[in-house]
This record gives C-alpha cells, structure tokens and sequence, in this order.
C-alpha cells in the first residue's frame, strides 16, 4: 500500500471541559476516499476541522505528508506551536468544502478561485484565469464565471467551492458535509462532481450523510459514535456486514 | 344569496362563484394618504410664505455674505479641521478597533481604556482641555520615559487653537470610529474567514481582502454619520477661537448685529458640504454592495448607476 498523506494518532480534543473527541486514530493514503459517518455529536466535524486546524486539537497529533499540523518538532521531544502564519503555510496542501459553501460574496466565482492561484501559488494572471477556468469546466459551470455567488444556486455554489478548493492543487481534500445545506434535488450535481475526483485519484476524507454516495464513492467508511471511531472497513463489510450494533442502528435508522 | 327562489328561470350566480380577473382590479382607497398630502401642501405653502415675507430673515444680507471672504475662509478652515480630524480618527479608529479584536490582553486593555475614556467625556470638555493643556504640562518633551530628554517646547507656543482642535476633534473622533469599525468586523461570518484560513491565507491578507471588505458594508453608513455630526462637530471649535465657519459668521454679526441671515449663512454652507457628503456616500455604498443581494435604494437615480455597475461587473468578472 501507499504511504499515508493523514497520519491521526490519539487526537483528543475537549470543548469547555467536554471530551468531543477521545483519541483517535486514522489514516488515510494517497488516492483514497474516506467517507466519515455518524450522527451529530460524533465528533466528525470537529475531526475534519482539526486536521486543518480550524480546530486546535487538546492532544495527539496529526501528520499531513511530513508537516505536523500546527505544530514544529524542535530537538527533544519539544513541540512548539506555530504561528497562524505559519500554519497558513500547512493549510495550502489541505482543501476543503464546507457545508454553508463560504465563498467569498464579494468577490465573481473567477476570483474565488483564481485568488488562491494567483496570491498563493504567484501564477501569471492569465495562468491563473486558465486553471480556474479548466477547473470550472471540470465542475460544469464554465459560463458561471462572471457571476457573483448569491446569483447561483447552492448545488452550483458548492460546485465552485470546490473548484476553489481544488485550484491549489491540495494532496489532501476535506469536505465538510458538502451536501447537507442542498436542496434535495440540488444534491446528486455535487456528489456526482466528488465522486468524479474520487475515481480520479483524489485523496479525499468526506463527513457525509449520503450513504449512496459513501457507498458508491468511498474506498473506506468510517463509523464514529461519541468521539471515537467505532469501526472501518469497505463500504461492503461496514454497510452490509457491521460487527456492531450501534452502527446497525444508525444504518437502519438513515435508511428510513 | 345562498338560498335563492327554486322557481327563478334565470339563476344568478351568488357574488363568490361569479367569474373574476384580478387583471383589471382598482387601486386601494387610501384616505389617510389624502389627508396627509393636504396638509403637507398647506404646511408647506406656509413655511415658504413665512421665508418670503418674513424681512427678518434678511435674505439681501444673506446673498451679501454668502460669498464673502471671511466667510470663504471660515468654510476653509471647516473643511480643512473636518478633513483632518476625519483622517485622523479614520487611522487612530482603525487601529483602535483592531487592537479590540486582538488575541493580545495589553493591547485590547489599551484600546478599550482609550474609548472608555475620550468616549466618556464631552467633545468640547476635551478640545478646552488640550487648547489649555500648557495649565497641566508647562513644557512638552520628547525623550525617554524617566531618561534623558532629546527636544523640549514650551506647551502654550506649540499649542494653538489649530492644532487643539486637531488633535481634540481628531482623537475624540477616533474613539467612535473604533467601534464602527469593530461593529462592521464582527458583523462579518465566521464561516467567511474559516474560509479563507483554510485556503491558507495569511492572516494580513484575511483581514484586508476578506473580512474587512465585507465590513464596510456595515461600516460606510454609521462612519457617514460620524464624518457629518464632525463637519458640524468642528464649530465647537469656535469656543476657542478656531477661526471656523462659525466662528467667521459670529465675528461678523457681532459688530453688525445681523444675527440671523448670518446664522442663515452658516447653515447653508453646512447643509452644502452635509449634502455633498451625502453624494460620497451613494457611490461608497455602492461599490461595497457588489455582489449583495440588498444593495440599498431602489431609486431611479439608483437603479441607472446600477445598470452600469452591473456592465462593468461584467467586465472586470474576467480580473483576478
């Protein structure tokens, strides 16, 4: 098997006193889907949100390639944490969608994503304009370019989304429940979209409530029950044939 | 209705089964709008009866000193305090609102001791206090605390009723501005710069290109407000003798005793540079509603400049 690109390891994080997340362990390896389920209160938002740390995690580590998120091995076992400038730096190599989409009103869906192109990664104007517009294309929505984000649907705001999270070309994808503010029938545009980079080698770690896309889409689900993982596998062994009962539970009870 | 005679030939249809279309409804009877355009024409007609007929308005002495020199340069020196001290407060404010949002315990001390205390006190308490400020500090220094001392200057020479003024109207100002700013900033969505972390923008670059952008919409208006109450503000100026608009105006009716047309004459020159303002302000508005889906009036002055925007918009879509 591949190296992993997310190394977690007994990642703990407590909020005001309360123990979210109880020591977690995950990997996740180059060119996998990794769709994270369970239901609210489990912690896998608050996962996904450390691995960027948009979230400072309590303890344990998390690696991305060889950065230690958020944080600089100094000699010995010092850690010192970085500096939001520095962790700027970490978060380039990690994408992510959020569920409200977040794109920046103020600015047309080209600059959305051409900003991070064009700031970030310094590419020439019309470089930068080239990848967003290839990127568009990739999402079908190539002659939304010029529109400003509240002129556009939601399935197509979190399409552009995740174009903007794509231009900086990020090893790691996080999709933070990209279709739960969607309108039914807005939802299979953009599974279908992540589906499409999932079958193109994407790497991406996905907290979802659609099971038909964990179960087509996914290499590995995930099952998370009060801030631990309760049990992995294919989406065969864990959809059709879960050892526990809790995710049985939660199975029978999302299906409905 | 309901219950008509069986024996009728000619069945009429009871009033909620007949056929309608709206299409060719009448307006709503509005009465009380009758009444209150009666009775604005008539105040109206009388306020400018009064301004007509009235001789003490004295409107030859007004057109007489409207134009006049002294005047002129009491509008100047209006314009150039409000100029000032509006920058002044604009950097101060600024700065001020962003050390209120900091991580930093000292610095968010700092910064709300600063409003707590040129917000607490009156405007004209503080522009007396600095043009007096040599009764406090005979000599103003400039040296390390407690250390050796580089430059002194005795405070009433360097003190004038100019630069009290700056400084008084600019660093009060400052104080409203900060939470303006502050107002505007935390209004913005978290989400919008959880956004732009993850994007992995450094925090600089999310502050200026993301959260304070999306500020200014909430921050345009209510700093209008605080620019124009400054215009007017800077006539307090005249209590120690800043030769303001006026402070120009009284120096003329004392000796002439034409109190009301020159007080005429201030007003207007303050409602012109208020209305002026007000201008700036459209087109301010406009610019940072780019993209919202609220973008203010829906007049017809608006929606042309609008239809513009919207061409430019277009073209500058394809810019990074």
């Amino acid at each position: 098997m591949t190296q992993p690109i997310l190394r977690i390891s007994g990642l703990r994080k407590q909020f005001s006193g309360v123990e979210v997340l109880k020591g977690i362990d995950l990997e996740v390896h180059v060119g996998e889907t990794v769709a994270i389920l369970g239901s609210s209160g489990s912690g896998k938002s608050t996962l996904l949100r450390c691995v960027n740390c948009l979230e400072v995690a309590s303890g344990g580590s998390i690696w991305v390639g060889d950065e230690l998120m958020g944080y600089r091995q100094e000699s010995g076992d010092t850690v010192r944490r970085l500096t939001e400038s520095q962790i700027a730096v970490q978060r380039r190599n990690v994408g992510m969608v959020f569920q409200n989409f977040n794109l920046f009103p103020h600015w047309t869906v080209l600059q959305n994503i051409a900003d991070g192109p064009r700031s970030i990664l310094k590419l020439s104007k019309a470089d930068a304009i080239e990848r967003s517009m290839a990127l568009l294309t990739r999402v079908g929505l190539a002659d939304r370019a010029t529109a400003y984000p509240r002129q556009l649907s939601g399935g197509q705001q979190q399409r552009v989304a995740i174009a903007r999270a794509l231009a900086l070309e990020p090893g790691l994808l996080l999709f933070d429940e990209p279709t739960s503010a969607l309108d039914p029938e807005n939802v299979s545009e953009v599974t279908d979209v992540m589906a499409a980079l999932a079958a193109g080698g994407a790497t991406m770690l996905v907290v979802t409530h659609e099971l038909g896309f964990a179960r087509a889409a996914a290499d590995r689900v995930v099952f998370m029950d009060g801030g631990v993982i309760l049990e992995q596998g294919s989406p065969a062994e864990v959809f059709d044939h879960s050892q526990q009962p809790r995710t049985r539970e939660f199975l029978r009870k999302s299906l409905v | 209705m309901a219950n008509l005679p069986s024996n009728q030939t000619e069945i009429e249809l009871p009033l909620t089964q007949r056929p309608v279309d709206v299409a060719r409804a009448l307006a709503p009877r509005r009465p009380a709008t009758w009444v209150l355009s009666i009775v604005t024409v008539l105040v109206a007609a009388q306020i400018v009866h009064l301004l007509l007929t009235n001789a003490n308005f004295e409107w030859d002495v007004v057109g007489q000193y409207l134009n006049s020199e002294t005047v002129l340069q009491g509008v100047v020196m209006t314009l150039f305090l409000t100029v000032t001290a509006m920058t002044i407060g604009l950097i101060l404010g600024g700065v001020l609102a962003v050390c209120r949002l900091s991580d930093n315990t000292l610095l968010r001390a700092l910064a709300s001791s600063y409003i707590w205390f040129f917000r607490g006190t009156p405007q004209l308490v503080q522009l007396i206090f600095w043009f007096n400020i040599g009764l406090l500090v005979p000599v103003l220094s400039i040296g390390i605390p407690f250390g050796p001392t580089f430059a002194s200057i005795e405070s009433n020479t360097l003190v004038t009723p100019l630069l009290a003024a700056i400084v008084g109207l600019g660093l009060h100002d400052a104080a409203y501005q900060a939470e303006i700013y502050r107002a505007g900033l935390i209004s913005v969505d978290e989400g919008q710069l959880e956004a732009a972390q993850a994007l992995g923008m450094k925090p600089v670059r999310v502050f200026f290109r993301i959260q304070l952008p999306q500020a200014m919409r909430f921050i345009v208006p209510p700093t209008f407000n605080s620019i124009i109450a400054l215009v007017k503000g800077t006539s307090l100026v005249s209590v120690i003798g800043g030769a303001e608009l006026l402070f120009s105006v009284k120096e003329i009716y004392s000796q002439t005793y034409q109190t009301v047309p020159l007080l005429i004459v201030a007003s207007i020159w303050y409602l012109f540079i208020t209305t002026v303002l007000n201008g700036v302000q459209f087109f301010i508005e406009r610019h940072y509603g780019r993209g919202s889906s609220r973008t203010g009036s829906s007049s017809i002055v608006a929606r042309f400049f609008d239809r513009r925007a919207a061409e430019r918009t277009l073209n500058r879509g394809m810019e990074s």
